[in-house]
């Protein structure tokens, strides 16, 4: 007898990974990829970079043209949204009430910005970056524009920000906080960003919150906290994302500001799994839960999910990588340095490129690179083996790197 | 390196989708002797040193290789994995 599908909710990185996983990993099963947006599956990095320019063809972000959906039979259902679940009758529920039955299920429901709370947030002229949909709109109409303003020292924030600079556009950007990316780099990082960007020509206002939002004739007014007014001719809000998590919550799944899974993928439910930015995860690298918003996480939780559906796989223990371009300055962050009590610079503090290794009671944690990649792929392969290194190593230029991560460790 | 992944070739992974950022796309160019490549970046060249499979001379990460007219009868082998 055919057996149920497996079903992927979320036709986004993690969800296509795990199609793509699984049919290397020899399941030769009905699988269906579902997803609410009408393009095919699409990388979204590229939406607040080079997209924003206008000369990248949107077909160009495509992860894999249809053939590969055929070829590797993965019954790809665009524009449904489903809408909740039964896990007693192992059924997805389609908007419109049209029902699926799963033998495993897998949610990639990925995360959505989280919006604006202030007067005028619903104006017309404010825009934000998420889907191809947003940056569409966003690409069109600054293309027409000459006064941006950003709310969001994020990354996206300061992508977007980085680009309207590059079009030449007169750019404001307001962040809450006193730190750009402060989630996510240490103060040292954050202010040299906060120059780069001021070299560059963006008008930058830290711990400023903008209060109110207006329209007036062609522009919009933005009203900060202490009063002042600053127009623009659009608006770009990042200020983060929210976890997918309704429909497990819903369906009474364990959630913790994401969905709950184990270092398996597994939720509490033993037939669903789930992967990518939806989950609040368990990272043996990390030794603790964590919840990221990665591709580099999309894709090595989705492998493990997809080792872990049918039988006991590997568990997941990726150590976290991420990265921006913002300008000539490509940052990459290998592990994650914020609980660090010392850190140390490897090389000079400029654009041209230099590396900070952080440490923890004398362990390395991770490392922020600049236009240093050698760093940073080492630092990974440290992380990952486990290997000694000092911190007087790290910041010694002379000190061979790449040599030390190739030893065992 | 986007050429490849849109015909699905199986070994090209671009996990960073051509930001010379991640050396999962990494080849060896076949009859590089014949054919004038654009030269090696000092970013793909630390890349390059990252790779999973041992660097050769005639490694090159296929995401700063823009194909062109000239290039015709190109051939690159892909390495056995890329991670």
């Amino acid at each position: 007898m055919q057996k149920n599908p497996l079903v992927v909710v979320g036709a986004g990185q993690a969800g296509l990974q795990v199609c793509d996983s699984v049919r290397k990993g020899g399941y030769d099963g009905h699988l269906v990829l579902i997803g609410e947006e009408s393009s095919l599956p699409y990388q979204r990095p590229p939406l607040s970079k080079k997209y924003l320019t206008g000369t990248v063809d949107e077909q160009r972000l495509t992860f894999r043209p249809v053939s590969f959906y055929e070829k590797n039979q993965i019954e790809l259902r665009l524009n449904e949204r489903i809408e909740a679940l039964d896990c007693i009758k192992h059924n997805v529920i389609f908007a419109g009430g049209k029902t699926l039955n799963y033998e495993k299920l897998v949610l990639t429901t990925g995360s959505r910005v989280r919006p604006l709370r202030c007067d005028g947030a619903d104006l017309p002229g404010v825009f934000y970056i998420r889907t191809l949909t947003d940056a569409r709109a966003l690409c069109q109409r600054l293309a027409k524009v000459d006064r941006v303003a950003v709310i969001g020292g994020g990354f996206i924030g300061l992508e977007a920000a980085a680009m309207a600079r590059e079009l030449q556009k007169t750019v404001v950007l307001f962040e809450t906080t006193e730190h750009l990316m402060g989630r996510a780099v240490s103060a040292f990082l954050s202010d040299f960003y906060a120059e780069l960007h001021r070299e560059h020509g963006v008008e930058l206002h830290l711990g400023c919150s903008v209060n109110r939002i207006r329209r007036q004739k062609n522009e919009l007014v933005l009203e900060t906290e202490t009063g002042t007014e600053h127009r623009a001719d659009i608006l770009v809000v990042g200020i983060g994302v929210i976890p997918n998590v309704e429909l497990a919550e819903n369906a009474e799944l364990e959630c913790r500001d994401g969905i709950l899974v184990d270092e398996y993928g597994r939720t509490s439910d033993p037939d669903i799994f789930s992967a990518g930015d939806c989950t609040m995860h368990y990272n043996g690298f990390l030794g603790r839960e964590v919840r990221l918003e990665s591709v580099q996480n999309a894709v090595d939780q989705a492998k493990i999910v997809a080792g872990n559906l049918f039988q006991k796989g590997a568990s997941y223990t990726a150590v976290p990588w991420f990265w921006s371009d913002q300008y000539d300055a490509k940052l990459q962050i290998a592990g994650l340095g914020m609980s660090h009590d010392e850190f140390v610079v490897r090389g000079e503090v400029k654009e041209e490129g230099f590396s900070l290794f952080y440490f923890r009671k004398g362990i390395l944690l991770g490392a922020d690179s600049i236009n240093r990649p050698a760093d940073h792929m080492a630092c990974r392969k440290i992380l990952e083996n486990r290997i000694d290194i000092r911190p007087s190593e790290a910041g010694d230029l002379n000190f061979d790197l790449r040599k030390r991560s190739k030893i065992a460790g | 390196m986007e050429v490849a992944v849109q015909n699905d070739v199986a070994g090209i992974v671009a996990e960073c989708g051509g930001g010379c950022a991640c050396a999962t796309c990494h080849v060896y160019v076949g009859n590089e002797n014949r054919i004038v490549l654009p030269s090696i970046s000092d970013m793909e060249a630390d890349m390059l040193e990252c790779t999973a499979v041992e660097r050769r001379d005639s490694s090159r990460l296929s995401c700063q290789l823009k194909i062109t007219l000239d290039m015709d009868g190109l051939i690159v082998d892909i390495p056995e994995r890329q991670s």
